[in-house]
């Protein structure tokens, strides 16, 4: 195959209009100018290539060579993907500040991955094993929590002629040889993918487990599947960076692919550093050791922060090949769709709304559904799920990436900005909130919480939806008209949002709470409700279940009962809300 | 290499394009000589074949297609620098205007700057003192930060901006002479009035040998501001990494900058995305805004205070919107207070610093700062809802807690927000004024304080 050289003819920002060769392939990759800036081919003409340079194209010249590479941009899959942190394009900025120091200067040449370190490698395959795509041939121990299941890639398969012992290999060495297609193809540690074709499975899984975040508006109220894609829009200020560092600390996945899209480099850094101090509560390992960062700050290159998503769901299938429960986050899906339609407007294609390409819905339905739960290849099960962040113009949720997003995902986690102003977080508001995994995942939470606990979360829905339609009267004329059942209703509703929906994420044991401790505080709240209820009913003047305060002890339940030996205090707690109740009603 | 080229083939608002060029590259700058002898500098936004755009920053006016040459300088736009340059006055594209001559470059930079590795950025967490209560105790600045004050036509934010910067700079404890603290201030089409003020502030309170002042002012033309902020920032860097100052950048009006924008890409013929500005607006404000921080291997840092004008005080205009998803966190100003005659007229509900969490509570500040900021928040939106059904059932009707919000809202613009132009309170004090408002509430209020700390300070019932 040819390999395509042409000039630059064009240069329009992130844009380069290439001339000279009819032989570049779309999407191939390319070296653009005398410094190799790596690009993308995105338009291919009778007379021109249009060409997406990954890299500031300040300098560039008309007539610097473009070369093409004769295949598509592909990033390298081998162990040291974890606790590292990559550009969008999967160059390590470990390795990028070693060469350039401070900042990041252009046409910098670094391999994605370590290709010196040895790694301890365990060859599980023998010679005369018949293998297909996907197996298992050999493992290593990437980091302190996580095993790396070496595989074959997904288009080979054939008889094993050879293999390697066990032992110290780079991530560049042949510890297989296969017999396939007729020859012999030679099996490295390291694979390459291309990032924007999805890695192939054996068949989709139907949704059953929930992915535990410990965060109780999420798990009791719009539960998220493993498996399943979710959006959190919200303005700016409303916490959506907050809750995406809430949900890759603390929820249950195995693996982490976290990408910063055209955000504060500032958050990277804190990532960065608060996920290499934070320990997981179950391996005692530093988080960091499950986690995989991709940085596309929001003042680095357009063009490879639309890169950074693809290469992040691309890692994230990698790990969910090998039988991990992957969760990727992605902040912010908005900043991926406004490189779309910065690139798209450099092209002087035909905008459709606000500017935005017509092909915005068609490329978050791509990116979406690489989420799921699935048979792999090698007959071991993954999932990756995929939470994406929207950040809509002007807080305002018509706009076309939040309603685009909303038909590819199930699950719909909205910030509300009154809420973030009166410091309610999670600022996830029950009312404009849903998740369509909660019948899906209804027989999972019978079987390991409580037989109860939908029915439960049904009931303080309801409070709040009560309590929202009797706003609307007290705006107008005061809580203190109200009769007593309705005022018992907004009193039990305070309750849930103030001591269930609200969450300290900068408190010891608020900032993760196991579903057994959120059961229970469900609990001791339908109680409250059921007894103040009943004061109503009997005509006793509700001030003094005020006056009691045990509504406050209720309330406080989050701080005064740690996570672990919760039985005892929960029954205490009960006991005290019933005397105090037997007390008042006399 | 000094080719020059005779005449120009189209003039379109600020830019004009050349035929015929075959060795010029992206964001080349270029000198335009004209017959009378007058330069100007432009730089190359657009290569098509042997066509470029080139957009010219004194302006358009008086070139015609053949009074002119055009040499091509062979480099982008770069800005001199050296520690000399402090005290003194630049033009929006960093030429000295104050009389004094140029001054001995130390080293030459490019404006664009270059994106800071995450890896390489130290993470901000040193607290910066204001004096000002609301800032200091509900939005704490941070070295290393971007916050920007989001305000108004007719409101106080060049005051603000004035006392933050004095204020900011007595109360550096590890600098008692001042040596390491430098103001880089950028003027983007503000009135001469405006930049006077700023330089007589300065003057006032014995900075202005520390201060570089950038101005393209209203009447200046209007392509050089999206250079100014660049220039503004090169200077900063360089100042913050290079000499380990720390640095406070002041840039205004932010607002004229991005309609600069909006000119220019209108005049370039690109697709408008809101309200007609570019959809590249985000990418370009982040390439401003970005270049706030703290990076290893040196102890300055650069801390940026844009101002930006909300037109119709709408803060879901496309400036203030996608400067609010880069920023750090935003000092908002409410007319309302304003009118009311509250200085400063911060409105707490709609501000908040996205870094405070980490520089503040024990050892930095106090242990009850980040609960009380919480508590705070919390009561002074309650207070908000309380006035709403004032406006509509008249304040003798309300329960008898909605009363007391009421009242302790009231207190809390009378003493917590507003303070004197020159009063700077410490934080102790900001903290302890908190509690003292605190305590027209009752204890079960205050959810959002944890027990210990409760008992420890709240001092009411």
């Amino acid at each position: 195959m040819a390999i395509a050289n042409g000039t630059i003819f064009g240069i329009y920002g992130p844009v380069v209009k290439v001339k000279g060769s009819d032989a570049f392939e779309m999407q191939e990759m390319v070296y653009v100018g005398g410094e190799e800036l790596i690009g993308e081919v995105i338009g291919v003409t009778e007379n021109e290539t249009i060409v997406q340079v990954y890299e500031e194209t300040t300098g560039l010249k008309k007539g610097e060579p473009v070369r093409g590479t004769g295949g598509p941009l592909a990033i390298t899959l081998a162990p040291g993907i974890l606790s590292n942190i990559f550009d969008g394009i999967e160059r390590p900025l470990k390795d990028i500040r070693a060469l350039s120091g401070a900042y990041v200067t252009r046409g910098l040449k670094v391999s994605n991955l370590d290709e010196s370190k040895e790694w301890d490698v365990n060859i599980k395959a023998a010679q005369g094993d018949y293998v297909h795509g996907g197996d298992i041939i050999a493992t290593v121990r990437e980091t302190s929590l996580i095993e790396h299941r070496v595989m074959v890639p997904p288009d080979i398969s054939g008889r094993i002629e050879w293999a390697a012992e066990s032992g110290k290999y780079k991530i560049t060495d042949v510890i297989a040889k296969v017999y396939a297609d007729d020859e012999i193809k030679d099996i490295t540690i390291a694979q390459k993918w291309a990032i924007k074709k999805a890695r192939p499975y054996t068949e989709r899984q139907p949704i059953s487990r929930p992915l535990v975040t410990g965060q109780r508006v999420i798990d009791a109220f719009f539960p998220l599947a493993k498996g399943g894609a979710a959006a959190i829009p919200g303005g700016f200020g409303t916490g959506k960076t907050m809750t995406q560092h809430q949900l890759a600390k603390w929820c249950d996945a195995d693996i982490i692919v976290y990408i910063g899209c055209g955000e504060r480099g500032n958050e990277m850094t804190q990532v960065l550093q608060e996920f290499s101090e934070l320990i997981d509560p179950k391996s005692q390992r530093p988080l960091l050791d499950r986690t995989v960062l991709i940085a596309n700050t929001s003042n680095m290159p357009v063009a490879a922060r639309e890169a950074s998503i693809y290469t992040g769901v691309t890692l994230a299938e990698y790990y969910r090949d090998m039988g991990y429960d992957v969760a990727l986050m992605a902040d912010s899906t908005s900043r991926w769709a406004e490189a779309l339609r910065e690139i798209s407007g450099r092209l002087e294609e035909m905008p459709a709304e606000e500017g935005f390409p017509a092909y915005l819905a068609s490329r978050l339905s791509q990116f979406y559904e690489r989420a799921g739960y699935v048979t792999n290849l090698n007959g071991t099960e993954g999932s990756v799920s995929i939470i994406g962040a929207v950040s809509p113009q002007g807080g305002d949720f018509s706009e076309p990436v939040t309603q685009n997003t909303k038909r590819f995902i199930r699950c719909f986690w909205a910030l509300d900005k009154p809420l973030a102003y009166a410091r309610h977080y999670p600022a996830i508001h029950w009312l404009t909130s849903y998740s369509e995994y909660l019948d899906e995942l209804a027989k999972w939470y019978g079987e390991n919480v409580a037989p109860d606990f939908m029915q439960k979360r049904e009931r303080l829905m309801a409070i709040l939806q009560e309590e929202s339609s009797l706003m609307e009267i007290v705006k107008l004329i005061g809580a203190d008209v109200l009769p007593d059942g309705q005022k018992a209703t907004l009193e039990a509703a305070r309750v849930i949002r103030v001591g269930f929906l609200q969450q300290n994420a900068f408190h010891a044991d608020d900032t993760y709470v196991p579903l057994e401790k959120q059961n229970k505080m469900m609990d001791v709240i339908l109680l409250f409700d059921k007894r103040i209820r009943e004061c109503a009913e009997k005509g006793v003047v509700l001030s003094k279940v005020a006056e009691s305060g045990i509504a406050d002890d209720i309330i406080r339940v989050k701080y005064t009962i740690g996570n672990e030996n919760i039985d005892a205090p929960f029954e205490a707690l009960k006991d005290k809300i019933n005397e105090t109740f037997d007390r008042i009603i006399g | 290499m000094a080719i020059e080229y005779m005449g120009l083939n189209n003039i379109q608002g600020p830019l004009v394009v050349l035929e015929g060029v075959d060795d010029a590259f992206y964001e080349e700058m270029v000198t335009v000589t004209l017959d009378s002898g007058e330069k100007r500098i432009g730089r190359v936004t657009e290569i098509a074949g042997d066509k470029a755009v080139i957009q010219v920053f004194e302006g358009t006016s008086d070139l015609s297609l053949t009074n002119t040459k055009t040499k091509f300088n062979g480099e982008p736009m770069r800005l001199p620098l050296s520690k000399e340059m402090l005290g003194r006055t630049l033009d929006g594209v960093g030429r000295p205007i104050d009389g004094l001559g140029d001054y001995f470059a130390d080293e030459i930079r490019d404006v664009n700057g270059l994106p800071i590795n995450p890896v390489s950025r130290e993470y901000p967490n040193n607290f910066i003192q204001t004096g000002i209560s609301s800032i200091d105790c509900l939005m704490t600045l941070i070295r290393g930060q971007k916050l920007p004050i989001f305000s108004g036509d007719g409101m106080p934010h060049d005051e603000l901006a004035v006392q933050i910067a004095r204020q900011a700079k007595v109360a550096d404890a590890d600098d008692v002479s001042g040596d390491k603290f430098a103001i880089v201030f950028a003027a983007m089409g503000v009135k001469h009035d405006v930049a006077n003020y700023f330089k007589r502030s300065f003057e006032e309170s014995g900075v202005l040998g520390k201060v570089v002042m950038f101005l393209n002012l209203s009447n200046d033309p209007v392509v050089e501001r999206i250079i100014t902020p660049r220039c503004a920032l090169t200077a900063a860097e360089y100042l913050a990494f290079k000499h380990n100052m720390h640095v406070l950048v002041i840039l205004t009006d932010m607002t004229s900058y991005a309609e600069a924008l909006r000119e220019v890409s209108s005049s370039k013929g690109e697709i408008p995305s809101r309200k007609g500005f570019p959809g590249y607006l985000y990418s370009d404000l982040a390439s401003l805004y970005e270049r706030a921080g703290i990076i290893k291997d040196s102890q300055g840092s650069v801390t940026q205070v844009p101002i930006l004008t909300m037109p119709n005080d709408d803060i879901t205009h496309p400036i203030p919107d996608l400067t609010g998803y880069i920023t750090e966190g935003q000092i908002t100003l409410g007319r309302d207070l304003h009118l009311k005659g509250v200085y400063p007229p911060v409105a707490i509900l709609p501000s908040l610093s996205r870094l405070m969490k980490d520089g503040i509570g024990e050892g930095f500040t106090r242990e009850d700062h980040q609960d009380l900021a919480n508590q705070l928040f919390a009561s002074y939106s309650k207070v908000e809802d309380a006035k709403s059904l004032a406006s509509v059932i008249g304040e003798d009707e309300l329960s008898d807690m909605d009363k007391k919000y009421i009242a302790f809202g009231k207190a809390f613009d009378d003493k917590f927000l507003r303070q004197g132009k020159d009063e700077n309170r410490s934080i102790e004090e900001t903290l302890n004024l908190g509690w003292e408002l605190l305590k027209m509430l009752p204890k079960s209020e205050l959810d959002r304080v944890d027990d210990k700390i409760l008992a420890k300070y709240y001092k009411g019932e």
